[in-house]
């Protein structure tokens, strides 16, 4: 019975799926195109800097205005940097 | 005197009805908001564009007089008024059936919007009931369209396609897209049990534009091929608002809840008993 009550209603799970789904499917990104991306920032980068491509990590998020449908989405990258300063 | 009025003048509007996902009331929708238009003495034309999947003749209760159809049409095997059947019950109301035995290819949306625009200085609207899918048939039934419907029901496959649709529309520069979403249940909405109106307004983000709720009369009427578009049923006077709404009409939205819970409460005594 308890957990009846607090069970989330299937209501709030179809939206929380569709929430997730929906910003997938606009950005249109497949995970070899990440691969590809990912790839191409590290060859840049590296060019500057030391940076662990290993632990690297990007990722697409949907920002913008509340639920409407011009909603940017918006490329994260997180790169851990091994040494700042080398040299040209 | 009429004859001198251009195709400009005329401003008729083309209105597509779309879903992606088949079977969420396209057909039904197309059915309803065109019989209702001609019910206000509009004149309107309905065209069937899922060729090889014909369905708008069915219910629309006129599959007894097709003679010809789109295909023939645009392959010139017929003028155009030869294709269109009248339906005899309201007056302005034709249909233009699609073909049975051809496949989606047999129509270019060139051809599409050159058959739109012969029909545009003769009618007021012109309603395109589209196939589901995203494929030609979907591009010949938005080729020539000013503006779309878009159905669907609260579920999360319909609104997942609805999204893909309302997407393919806005980069074909759709100017206005309208929601109808159809087969709303409030017992369900009530018991957190399915996603209401709003919820999907939310997620969409276009305008709505009418709320069916599930009503076992529109099985009723599809049995019978007479939209039940204004009489005396909750899908009916939904149907009819929709059509008001439309023809740009400020129209508030039916509160289902009342007579729902009504009758929720009858069955209930019936059932305790």
């Amino acid at each position: 019975m308890k957990r009846f009550f607090r069970r989330k209603s299937s209501c709030q799970i179809a939206k929380d799926r569709l929430k997730i789904l929906l910003i997938s499917d606009r950005v249109n990104c497949s995970p070899e195109m990440m691969e590809l991306i990912k790839a191409d920032i590290t060859k840049v980068i590296s060019k500057y800097m030391k940076i662990d491509a290993e632990n690297m990590d990007i990722q697409i998020n949907a920002k913008g205005n509340k639920g409407g449908r011009n909603k940017t989405p918006i490329l994260y990258a997180n790169i851990p940097i091994l040494d700042l300063h080398k040299s040209v | 005197m009429e004859n001198n009025v251009s195709t400009e003048k005329k401003n008729s509007e083309v209105i597509v009805v779309t879903s992606g996902k088949g079977g969420v009331g396209k057909t039904t929708t197309s059915a309803n908001v065109g019989t209702g238009l001609a019910k206000l003495g509009k004149k309107v034309c309905l065209i069937d564009t899922d060729i090889g999947l014909r369905n708008l003749d069915v219910v629309m209760g006129l599959e007894n007089r097709i003679v010809y159809n789109l295909v023939d049409v645009v392959e010139g095997n017929c003028r155009i008024k030869q294709a269109l059947i009248r339906d005899k019950r309201h007056p302005g109301l034709y249909l233009m059936p699609s073909a049975q035995t051809r496949d989606k290819s047999a129509v270019s949306p060139g051809q599409m919007i050159k058959v739109i625009s012969h029909l545009r200085e003769q009618f007021d609207y012109i309603i395109l009931d589209c196939p589901a899918g995203i494929e030609q048939g979907f591009q010949n039934a938005i080729a020539g369209a000013d503006r779309a419907l878009v159905v669907t029901t609260p579920e999360v496959s319909a609104i997942r396609d609805a999204d893909r649709i309302i997407g393919l529309l806005e980069a074909n520069n759709f100017k206005q897209i309208d929601l109808v979403i159809n087969r709303l249940r409030m017992d369900m909405v009530k018991r957190g049990d399915m996603m209401s109106a709003s919820d999907v307004v939310d997620i969409l983000a276009i305008p709505l534009i009418g709320i069916i709720p599930d009503d076992e009369n529109v099985v009723i009427s599809t049995n019978q091929g007479e939209p039940l578009v204004g009489n005396d049923t909750f899908a009916g006077q939904a149907y009819a608002n929709v059509v008001l709404r439309v023809m740009g009409k400020e129209v508030p939205f039916l509160n289902f809840e009342k007579g729902i819970s009504f009758w929720t409460k009858v069955t209930g005594i019936f059932k305790k008993a």
